[in-house]
């Protein structure tokens, strides 16, 4: 599953180019409104970091069901036999790597934009971000098979999606935070449990209901 | 005597949405070795029937089985015995012909090897379109890849809703063949179809569906396709 949708992103470049469009606006906005003023911005920055994470991953998840209504290629998933939590997983695993590619490209775009360096921080960012986008797409890969099949999916999906994103919001922006002002991890280590915890409940809860979510 | 063994067995089937009863007390069986083709005009619903049987709609009232499986409450093991072609050929546009069958190999858990898959296509006559983009094809292409994609699978229980539907010629004494063979097999197929011409040829009953209910099953054999739209002029509305 991960590696058709991944063909299937790589040919057509319809969700890559539109997270990346819409990042690089964001980018600007931000850019914009900020100034050069570095104190602003310090504060600011890993809030920022991060709903450009969040908005862009929603664009793309929202989007993780969309192939399959197509030749109603829904119903052969639905008609396919064996374990449909392969399928999630499947799912899952594909919008991770998408996400994960569009973060490493917002990342450095930070950088360039913002002239922050990031140098020792970025082992620790690379752990929070892996962490916290897994929490995203754990949970939004399952709204996304929620409503891909209902009218108003556009509106609902975010609706949906985001109150239960707050814990992962809250664990990566703080770690974020700590990470950019270079105070060690140890001193940020319970919200890094709360992302590791939100995180397995996500991924439980995912592979216990995919299967009723897309028989509907 | 040993009467066949009923593949698909459908009683006192309905199906309600909203305040609109589609189906109203269906009762069908389809023997192994056996096709039956359903006729009915636009909403009598024979695409509901189809979708009660493939495990993809509840039924409101009645029971569908198949293989002896419960539609509802073994559509797994239904699912392991069953190959649809609806209208939708559940092909990917940006994947290619191989890959197409790759993936619902792959993802039922059967052999993908290329061998496998360029035979399976050499057979609907798509060889040379193994590699190509199925966004390039016409729609009788795509359905013969999902007819390939069934080829692989070798359900014991095929259900298609229209299955000529967009093959030329060639394609049609194709899947004539295929679906003789298919029955010769001892599979059970269930076909929905507005033809009454050459394609009713491979049905050996045919089921008129009026008013919710199965309002005619009748052996075809000897039935001329004036013949069968006579009967089905008879027992519906559709007088187009």
């Amino acid at each position: 599953m991960a590696w058709k949708d991944l063909l299937v992103e790589r040919r057509s470049k319809e969700t890559l180019n539109a997270l990346l469009f819409f990042s690089l606006a964001l980018l600007f906005v931000f850019q914009f409104a900020l100034g050069p003023d570095r104190e602003r911005l310090g504060a600011v920055l890993p809030g920022l970091l991060w709903l450009g994470f969040m908005l862009s991953g929603v664009l793309g998840l929202g989007r993780a069901f969309l192939v399959e209504r197509e030749n109603d290629c829904w119903e052969g998933l639905l008609l396919t036999p064996g374990d449909k939590s392969a399928i999630y997983l499947g799912k899952l695993a594909g919008s991770l790597a998408l996400m994960l590619v569009v973060e490493a490209l917002v990342l450095a775009l930070f950088v360039v934009f913002f002239n922050v360096d990031l140098g020792p921080a970025l082992p620790g960012l690379a752990l929070v971000i892996v962490l916290g986008t897994i929490g995203v797409a754990a949970v939004g890969t399952l709204f996304a098979a929620m409503t891909a099949q209902v009218r108003a999916r556009e509106l609902l999906f975010p609706v949906l999606l985001l109150p239960v994103l707050v814990p992962v919001l809250l664990g990566t922006v703080k770690v974020t935070e700590a990470l950019l002002l270079r105070e060690p991890l140890a001193d940020v280590a319970h919200w890094l449990k709360l992302l590791v915890a939100a995180d397995v409940v996500y991924l439980a809860i995912g592979l216990l209901t995919f299967d009723v979510i897309l028989e509907g | 005597m040993v009467a066949a063994v009923s593949l698909i067995r459908v009683a006192g089937l309905a199906r309600v949405f909203g305040a609109q009863r589609v189906l109203d007390g269906v009762d069908l069986d389809v023997a192994a070795g056996e096709a039956v083709a359903l006729l009915g005009a636009n909403g009598a619903g024979k695409t509901t029937l189809l979708k009660i049987v493939a495990t993809l709609l509840r039924p409101s009232r009645g029971s569908a089985t198949v293989a002896g499986h419960d539609c509802v409450r073994e559509a797994e093991a239904v699912r392991s015995v069953l190959g649809v072609v609806a209208h939708g050929a559940h092909v990917y546009e940006d994947l290619t012909a191989r890959e197409n069958l790759a993936f619902w190999a792959r993802l039922a858990g059967r052999p993908a090897d290329r061998d496998t898959l360029v035979g399976a296509l050499a057979d609907v006559d798509l060889e040379r379109h193994a590699d190509a983009r199925v966004r390039t094809f016409s729609a009788g292409m795509k359905r013969r890849v999902a007819l390939a994609r069934l080829a692989l699978a070798q359900p014991r229980v095929l259900l298609l809703d229209e299955p000529f539907a967009g093959l030329d010629q060639r394609g049609r004494k194709w899947l004539e063949g295929r679906l003789e063979a298919f029955k010769a097999g001892g599979g059970a197929l269930l076909m929905v179809t507005h033809s009454f011409g050459r394609e009713l040829g491979i049905a050996d009953r045919i089921a008129i569906l009026a008013d919710g209910r199965v309002a005619l099953d009748t052996p075809r054999a000897g039935l001329a396709p004036d013949d069968v739209q006579r009967l089905y002029l008879a027992h519906t509305e559709d007088v187009s």
